[in-house]
């Protein structure tokens, strides 16, 4: 481990029911009373059809993978020294599609791979990163 | 008849980019701009009303305009900051056009500039939500970022590593006609681009454009006032934006990305199509971005610029030419005023100062800005004529 701690999230008072839960491996996100859409990154109102009647519930975990890059020259220089690593897209059962880090080998990564939520301690922090649908 | 924007661009000045400047400051970048553009356009600081400034990040990040105006020792009276990232310098152009038609000014300066000291990168210090929710994973700056798009694209349509490589052929191959190019006298081969080292897969070096010093400005005033002054006007014939998001995991689908608006909706303004273009001075932060363009302008089918790129030539005298200047790839990108090397290429050429890489009858250019990751798109089309 490098002494360079990792960038952590930058938690805001509309967020952090999400980063609650991931703390207890739970991945919850926001799903709009009014238009039944699920809502990622959290917000304070639904961005499909503006309602504010968000409630959080517990989630599948499980998606497709979307897009993914093998990262060499990392942006931030605590990930540079875990090069060459993945991260993805993940378009998730629910609907929303995120950014994450992926727990998959290269050879393996391709296009709408099914893939589910591994949650991971990175610094301090448990963090949601992905990992191929039924591996360890 | 088709409502836009109308106005003129009669003065230019741009700064040779340099990989790293010493001993300069934005604002003095900016002021030289603007004084190169001033005496393009014949014109003195007394007679520019308007200002367009964009966001100086690590230097002036508010209150942009107002300082500008007091560094620059003028009193606009019509000035904003045009945040849009490398569409900011499009962005202005039609907002300048607009301001002055609807009569709030005559003659707008819009000038960006950006230092670039050697281990001085400057930095937003709070970018949520990506810095939320893309950072923390590992996933910071944009070669990620276009490296995802550059994958979708692939795995959605097939197309080949050699194909995004052939964007930068050209623009290095062009870059060679400019002596304002940071890769003037550097020329490289397609096998080259394809070893170059791998940056964040499947992006490699020579597909990223290279981070410099510089600066740029254009002097946009009314068609009226156009006829009365010393170089040819170049003319605003029609303008498209549009924004859709911010990170690239919220980005719409592939073939809905915000340039599939953008730039059919300038080309509409201008009452042209896509084959009508004489030269496409598409923005070109990275070799996935010029893809998608190319697929939303009408010359060539969406998934398909691959068999595009690889069936037709791209240089000054070539079947579509393509950043003659040798686009952001081989001219270098000076932050925001990158994104100006597109637009007074463009006035280059139509006005006939290209020298050895001039098109033969120009009468239309393109020109597109892109911010963030395909997030926000402005597109222009200029003219020779009224």
């Amino acid at each position: 481990m490098t002494n360079i701690s990792f960038p952590e999230p930058t938690i805001t008072a509309v967020s952090k029911p999400f980063w609650d839960k991931i703390n207890e491996k739970q991945f919850y996100l926001q799903q709009c009373n009014d238009c039944t859409q699920w809502v990622f990154y959290p917000r304070a109102h639904c961005p499909n059809c503006f309602s504010s009647k968000l409630t959080w519930k517990e989630t599948s975990g499980q998606g497709k993978l979307k897009s993914w890059s093998i990262v060499h020259r990392a942006g931030h220089p605590a990930w540079q020294e875990r090069t060459p690593y993945a991260v993805g897209i993940v378009q998730l059962a629910e609907g929303p599609s995120l950014l994450t880090h992926l727990l998959i080998d290269e050879q393996e990564l391709r296009y709408q791979l099914p893939v589910q939520i591994s949650f991971q301690q990175l610094n301090e922090r448990l963090l949601p990163f992905f990992k191929r649908k039924g591996s360890k | 008849m088709v409502k836009r924007p109308k106005g003129a661009i009669i003065g230019i000045g741009e700064l040779k980019p340099v990989r790293y400047s010493e001993g300069k400051t934005t604002l003095g970048l900016i002021a030289e701009s603007v004084q190169f553009a001033l005496a393009d356009a014949g014109l003195t600081k007394d007679e520019i009303d308007g200002l367009l400034v964009g966001p100086q990040v690590g230097e002036t990040p508010q209150h942009v305009p107002a300082t500008v105006s007091e560094y620059l020792g003028i009193s606009p009276i019509m000035s904003n900051t045009v945040d849009l990232g490398g569409a900011t310098g499009a962005g202005m152009v039609w907002r300048a056009a607009a301001a002055i038609e609807v009569g709030m000014c005559e003659t707008v300066v819009c000038v960006l500039a950006n230092k670039n000291e050697k281990g001085q990168v400057p930095r937003s210090p709070n970018r949520n939500p990506i810095r939320e929710f893309d950072v923390p994973f590992g996933a910071s700056g944009a070669n990620t970022s276009y490296a995802l798009l550059k994958r979708e694209h692939m795995e959605l349509y097939g197309s080949k590593q050699e194909d995004f490589a052939r964007i930068a052929y050209w623009s290095r191959k062009n870059a060679l006609k400019n002596p304002k190019a940071i890769f003037y006298d550097k020329p490289v081969e397609l096998d080259d681009i394809l070893r170059s080292p791998i940056i964040s897969d499947p992006l490699r070096l020579l597909e990223i454009v290279m981070p410099c010093a510089g600066g740029a400005a254009v002097i946009v005033t009314s068609e009226e006032k156009a006829k009365q002054t010393k170089k040819k006007p170049v003319y605003l014939k029609g303008a498209g934006e549009k924004i859709t998001h911010r990170a690239v995991s919220q980005a719409p689908a592939i073939d809905q990305l915000p340039f599939t608006y953008s730039i059919p909706q300038a080309l509409h303004q201008a009452g042209i199509n896509g084959e009508d273009v004489d030269l496409l001075s598409l923005y070109d932060c990275y070799t996935s971005v010029v893809a998608v363009q190319l697929e939303s302008i009408g010359i060539c089918k969406q998934g398909e610029f691959g068999d595009f790129v690889r069936s037709h030539t791209f240089d000054h005298d070539g079947d579509y030419p393509l950043n003659t200047h040798g686009g952001q790839l081989g001219f270098g990108q000076a932050d925001l005023a990158g994104g100006m090397s597109h637009i007074i290429e463009a006035v280059i050429q139509l006005r006939g100062e290209g020298g050895d890489r001039q098109i033969a009858d120009v009468k239309h250019a393109l020109v597109t800005g892109n911010g963030a990751t395909l997030s926000e798109t402005t597109a222009l089309v200029l003219g020779g004529e009224q």
